[in-house]
């Protein structure tokens, strides 16, 4: 079966995921990844009419000539990478803007079909396109869909394959302002004089690239000798531009251009009807969410609500995944006889496995809050009414969106903050991403306010949490600011996407990969990781220690030897690997108010913070069976561990570092690995001062 | 006038942007260039930041790049 290979390209808010989505849920086959924003290139693959799509989704890029580090992705796909067909989505409702990227598109000289996207939106607003008018100028096919009603969607596959399978091209019809045009044309008429022919470029082409100072072709061009003659011309020509645009700035002149193109384009094809029902409501929604005095107290309201869900409404299935869990660990443990084996399943993997997915319901919540944020529209509106606030501590307002994705999951947001332009910027966000507790330390915290606070305390405590985390940040942000990222700012300029209502698939996909992916991890990565902590919990054997208890047991009451048992697994936990490894690094965090327990679980937290509370539930179910009786972890640690210590626990939890795969996707981002050793120094660091003066404190 | 002197509410049109080259570049991504058309929706607390609509797209602009914005108020 042969295979086309599409990449699509378009601006951001164009519905290009939603878009894939309808493409290939038709013909459903592998689908890949959705992160809300799509940072990194995505691929996936499916059939139509015997051949394989497969589909590389870029980054949303407002153009693909500047200097962001989305924009050089894109840039680099576009210009190196193999691929037939480009599919350029563009947003129905917002043509003009969007046509500007399809003009550099256009210089890319690939095989291209346009995807007007979002054409019931269009239509309801009376917007009319004439699509065959759109096709005649700008020379390549026009599709009008609806990722929303699946209309068109068909259609736009059917030309994919047309436009691969075809070999000529239609013409292009653009025209330049009159003053280009004019100086195009001198250009042009003495390339044709000569003689001259260049690849597959047509002399109008060439002489608009000389024009605007294309520097690919001008390498091109370089050596040869009609260079010589071009030159004098070309000077000129290009003075009468300077004088027409009142710049010198050649880019400037392109943009403007281009600019001009677009309305004049937008003027022949686009037939607008006065009714502006639907701009209105956003307008409307404006009023009042980015409103002066409102606007912040409303997300700050907003936030609060979604960690009191995220609490409550998660407490409810928690219960019952609990006493799954603790039944069906009995349930195991009643059917295997052989000790060894049914110990390690049921105090290694089902406490530590159960442990973590105990936590699903929560993670869920959280990612819903994350992914409603995002596809509303609501997220820009947050950074513009905090950019002012952002500013001050020397963040950008467009730092908030990794900061926030932070809240779900370090990686992504590491990767979403490649949308800040400024490298200062991206660094002092990527530094202060991991102050923005991630999805996986939630567990921890709901464990530990559960235990100290009790269900009706623990949500505000938890957002509390979140909150002095997130300030923590901002503080930290303005030290580097001063202290080591000194400089110029960049500035905020950035597109208030209309607000939308909220794409039920989209927000499902996105919950349910990320849900998949931590269920994953819980069975692969902290399997594992239980199962080894279990062993080194429980080894090497104690014979002599065994034996000598076993003989005091034999002799006492049937009180005092259930006591002396629970002694003797402690004796043991103490004398095993890990309790060695837990005593020899115990002294580090005992200012802390950490037993070694606290001490080792923070160290595999290293790996995974879901390890954490996996190793917990491994190290406190020994002194007691795994329980029937819900949130017997949350007991257990009431049991053990003082008030103040617990505190202290939670903010070491709070600013150390993150897991492994974040720490190297840090590492990438950030641009080396001398960065991570940074980023391990100034978050153990801070994490140990503040968990000191917690303790301090509190005790 | 200034694009950040302007009041809620008002519509300009731009005459002048007066900044680096790199955000010319961009605010031109936007569309917004010599000639647009646009008008102020709304400033965040302390005019910190401004939105403005451009041919029906709505930008967020920080006051200080709105300073280097020059505007004909219509």
């Amino acid at each position: 079966m042969d295979t086309i290979k599409i990449v699509l390209a378009g601006q951001p808010n164009v519905g290009k995921s939603m878009l894939i989505n309808a493409m290939s849920g038709s013909n459903g086959l592998k689908v890949g990844n959705f992160s809300g924003v799509t940072v990194e290139k995505t691929e996936l693959c499916f059939e139509h009419h015997c051949h394989i799509f497969e589909m590389i989704d870029l980054p949303g890029t407002y153009s693909i000539s500047g200097f962001s580090k989305e924009e050089k992705v894109a840039h680099n796909y576009l210009l190196n990478e193999k691929y037939d067909v480009i599919i350029n989505v563009l947003d129905s409702t917002h043509l003009k803007r969007n046509l500007l990227l399809t003009l550099e598109l256009l210089k890319l000289n690939k095989k291209m079909v346009l995807a007007l996207n979002m054409a019931d939106e269009a239509k309801k607003e009376g917007i009319e396109i004439d699509i065959k008018q759109l096709e005649k100028i700008i020379g390549v096919p026009v599709v009008l869909v609806s990722a929303n009603t699946k209309e068109g969607v068909e259609e736009l596959l059917e030309k994919v394959h047309e436009v691969a399978d075809s070999q000529e091209r239609i013409k292009s019809n653009i025209l330049y302002s009159d003053a280009m045009e004019k100086e195009i044309l001198t250009i042009e008429r003495f390339l044709n004089q000569k003689g001259f022919k260049l690849r597959d470029l047509s002399n109008r082409e060439v002489a608009i690239r000389v024009l605007f100072e294309d520097e690919e072709l001008y390498t091109q061009l370089h050596d040869k000798p009609i260079m010589m003659e071009l030159q004098p011309i070309l000077l000129k020509s290009l003075q009468h531009l300077y004088t027409h645009h009142e710049t010198k700035d050649i880019r400037e002149i392109k943009a403007n251009e281009y600019n001009a193109i677009v309305r004049g384009i937008h003027l022949e094809t686009v037939k607008c009807q006065r009714n502006r029902g639907k701009k209105d409501l956003t307008k409307k929604i404006d009023e009042v969410l980015i409103n002066k005095y409102l606007g912040i107290p409303i997300f700050l309201f907003l936030m609060w609500g979604l960690f009191q869900l995220t609490f409550t409404l998660g407490a409810i299935p928690m219960d019952w995944i609990d006493k799954v869990i603790g039944a069906f660990g009995n349930w195991v443990g009643s059917n295997i006889s052989n000790n060894f084996i049914r110990n390690i399943i049921v105090d290694g993997v089902i406490s530590g496995v159960g442990a973590v997915l105990l936590f699903l319901p929560n993670i869920i919540m959280l990612y819903i809050g994350i992914a409603l944020l995002e596809t509303t529209g609501y997220m820009s509106r947050v950074a513009f009414l905090l950019d002012g606030f952002f500013h001050k501590f020397g963040l950008h307002g467009k730092s908030f969106i990794p900061l926030v994705t932070g809240f779900g999951c370090s990686v992504p947001a590491y990767m979403a903050a490649r949308t800040l332009k400024s490298e200062k910027d991206r660094l002092i966000t990527l530094f202060i991403i991991g102050f923005m507790s991630c999805g996986a330390r939630l567990p921890i915290y709901v464990l530990f306010t559960g235990a100290f606070f009790g269900a009706d305390r623990a949500g505000n405590i938890l957002f509390l949490i979140y909150i002095s985390g997130a300030m923590l940040g901002l503080v930290m942000a303005k030290i580097l600011r001063v202290v080591i990222f000194k400089g110029k700012d960049e500035p905020f300029v950035m597109e208030m996407p209309k607000y939308r209502f909220p794409s039920f698939t989209l927000i499902w996909h996105t919950v349910y990969n990320n849900a998949k992916s931590y269920v994953k991890k819980a069975g692969t990565f902290i399997l594992g990781a239980s199962v080894l902590i279990w062993i080194l919990a429980t080894y090497p054997n104690q014979p002599l220690l065994e034996k000598s208890y076993q003989a005091k047991i034999e002799k006492s009451s049937k009180d005092k030897a259930k006591k002396l048992e629970n002694e003797l697994k402690m004796k043991k936990l103490e004398q095993s690997y890990l309790g060695k490894i837990g005593k020899a690094t115990e002294p580090l965090f005992k200012p802390l108010g950490f037993d070694w327990k606290m001490t080792v679980s923070l160290e595999a937290g290293l790996a995974a913070k879901e390890v954490v509370v996996s190793t917990l539930g491994v190290l406190y179910a020994i002194g007691d069976n795994v329980d029937e009786n819900s949130n017997a972890l949350a007991h257990e640690l009431k049991r053990n561990i003082s008030f103040a210590s617990a505190m202290s626990f939670i903010v070491f939890v709070m600013i150390y570092l993150p897991c492994l795969a974040a720490s190297m996707v840090f590492a990438k981002e950030a641009g080396g690995y001398k960065y991570l050793v940074y980023l391990f120094i100034f978050t153990t660091v801070t994490a140990w001062i503040f968990s000191f003066i917690t303790y301090r404190i509190l005790i | 006038m200034k694009l950040s002197e302007l009041n809620k509410g008002d519509r300009a049109v731009i005459k002048k942007i007066d900044t680096s080259e790199d955000l010319k570049i961009r605010l031109a991504s936007f569309g917004v260039v010599r000639g647009s058309e646009l008008s102020v929706e709304a400033y965040s607390l302390g005019k910190q930041t401004i939105e403005i609509n451009v041919e029906g797209t709505l930008i967020g602009l920080r006051a200080d790049e709105a300073k280097e914005i020059e505007v004909k108020k219509l």
